[in-house]
């Protein structure tokens, strides 16, 4: 990102000069970088976004908007983040769409004891791949294939998975995912919406303005070849640029190597704080290192959990407390907070056992 | 860094232990509820006016210990007190909170326990949660008649 700031910083697609030209080259590379990365067919399929809420919001609005009727269903889960349900809930207020959901089990999995019910006469089936609360992996593959089973096309919020595990779109047979660059070591200010050619051509565009249009003329306008007709103005060409580097920092360590560390790390904390902690800590999400992430929300001695970061963070051990734009999901595990360590390819074990000190260190104060 | 010390302080914990006046009043009594959308924090709060005059106050909710304490220390500082009072305390508040700039004439008004909640000044994140109560109590204020 710096040294394109400081050697190639220009706008792209626009003009003749080689600057410009280095730069348009460098902001295509990064999308065909993604591409690879998550085994796209083809380039142009990836739309750069603002960040995964934006790509959510554009596949509710142009492709729900293009798709959708009043008492069409569309099908969600408890689990969903904010961002994979405003957007439906808006599209519901706008369009009389009814909204589904699919329950969870007791140890945080999705519950698909209904799920052909629930998907039947669905047109979209929306859903997570992996819970940024509970650390869940859902079974996208066979999600995508019940969604396409019951004629609906197969959303996905990847927003929590890529950067933590192999992204193949072509093996999960999805429609659309969504991701942001800051969740895998990138920059803030990048998403990515990747989506089916088929399906991306024949949805109407999202945001209007500049490089999104063939012609304008003034009594309207065509729209410009993908992926410009989804990317309406001047993109983010430095956080493309950078983000594209973060994911070949990703592809050197190898996918594979950054999952199974965190198998490692998951099984380690799990089995190094029940150990230590016994009943005084409730860790939300499976047990089962196989389904799950090491994105540990947890309930702690019944310290608050802001309260509990506040001591933590006195010992440089970051967690997030809140509700983690789940509230739903919250209300579900019947807590209105939880503390959320998440573990990444930075961490090792010795700061699980950190972790465990600093929350020890808090039953001083809150002890009670 | 600012020390824990200067956050938890013992009487802030005793609130937060045994909070004082919880619970709810019936109807007519005002009630009103805040939330902090960041953290999930609730707080609810019923208030009992005649005559100018602040005759009950419960509150409900749930949250962490500065949020609920502040409640609890609210609750008794501003029962008895007249509508004006409790004006001047919910300013001389917030105020402290660093939140609004300290008028004159509110330089007078005491806070007594509250003064344990000085220290967040210095933990500017966990602001919102001392002054959530305050403004929920504002809010309450404001369905009471003038
Ligand atoms: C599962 C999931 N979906 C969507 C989002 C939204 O991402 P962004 O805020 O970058 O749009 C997040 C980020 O927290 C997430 O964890």
């Amino acid at each position: 990102m710096v040294r394109f700031m400081e050697t190639s910083y220009a706008p792209i697609n626009r003009s003749a000069y080689r600057l410009a030209a280095e730069a348009t080259d460098a902001f295509e590379g990064a999308r065909s970088t993604v591409q690879r990365f998550i085994n796209a067919p083809k380039a142009h399929e990836v739309i750069f976004t603002k960040n995964a809420s934006e790509a959510l919001n554009l596949v509710a609005h142009s492709w729900g908007r293009a798709n959708l009727a009043h008492g069409d269903v569309v099908v969600l889960t408890h689990m969903e983040h904010h961002a994979n349900i405003v957007p439906w809930h808006m599209l519901a207020a706008e369009l009389g769409i009814e909204l589904r959901w699919v329950p969870l089990t007791t140890d945080g999995q999705l519950d698909l004891t209904d799920l052909p019910a629930l998907l039947d006469g669905a047109k979209a089936f929306s859903f997570t791949a992996m819970s940024n609360v509970l650390g869940t992996i859902t079974p996208v593959r066979q999600l995508c294939r019940a969604a396409h089973d019951a004629g609906a096309v197969a959303i996905i919020d990847a927003c929590q998975y890529v950067p933590h595990n192999i992204t193949d779109v072509q093996a999960w047979d999805a429609d659309f995912i969504a991701f942001s660059s800051h969740k895998l070591c990138g920059p803030s200010g990048i998403g990515v919406l990747w989506g089916r050619e088929a399906l991306l051509d024949a949805m109407p565009p999202f945001l209007g303005g500049g490089n999104m249009i063939a012609d304008v003329r003034l009594d309207g306008f065509t729209t410009a070849e993908l992926p410009a007709k989804f990317e309406a103005g001047t993109p983010p060409i430095i956080e493309a640029i950078g983000m594209g580097a973060a994911v070949d920092f990703l592809q050197c360590l190898g996918m594979h190597n950054v999952r199974q560390h965190e198998i490692d790390i998951s099984a380690y904390a799990l089995k190094s704080l029940t150990e230590r902690f016994g009943d005084d800590i409730t860790i939300h999400g499976p047990t089962n290192v196989e389904v799950r992430g090491a994105t540990f929300s947890f309930a702690f001695r019944g310290i608050h959990p802001h309260d509990l970061s506040q001591v933590l963070d006195q010992r440089n051990v970051c967690v997030r407390a809140g509700h983690h734009c789940a509230k739903p999901l919250m209300r579900i595990l019947g807590a209105p907070a939880t503390a959320r360590a998440s573990f990444y390819l930075y961490n090792d074990e010795h700061e699980v056992d950190v972790l465990a000190d600093a929350l020890d260190s808090a039953t001083d104060i809150f002890g009670f | 860094m600012p020390g824990l010390e200067d956050l938890y302080r013992e009487i802030i914990l005793d609130h937060y232990r045994t909070p004082r006046n919880r619970g709810e009043l019936a109807p007519p009594a005002a009630h009103a509820v805040g939330h902090n959308p960041l953290c999930g924090d609730e707080i609810e709060v019923y208030l009992d006016v005649a005559d100018g005059m602040v005759n009950d106050i419960k509150v409900g909710g749930q949250g962490c210990s500065i949020s609920q304490s502040s409640a609890s220390m609210m609750t008794q500082a501003v029962k008895g007190k007249s509508l004006e009072e409790v004006r001047a305390l919910v300013h001389r508040f917030r105020s402290m909170m660093s939140i609004e700039e300290l008028d004159e004439s509110a330089a007078e008004v005491k806070l007594g326990d509250l003064e344990a909640l000085q220290g967040v000044v210095k933990f500017p994140v966990r602001i919102k949660c001392a002054v959530l109560a305050w403004n929920t109590l504002t809010e309450a204020l404001t369905q009471t008649a003038p």
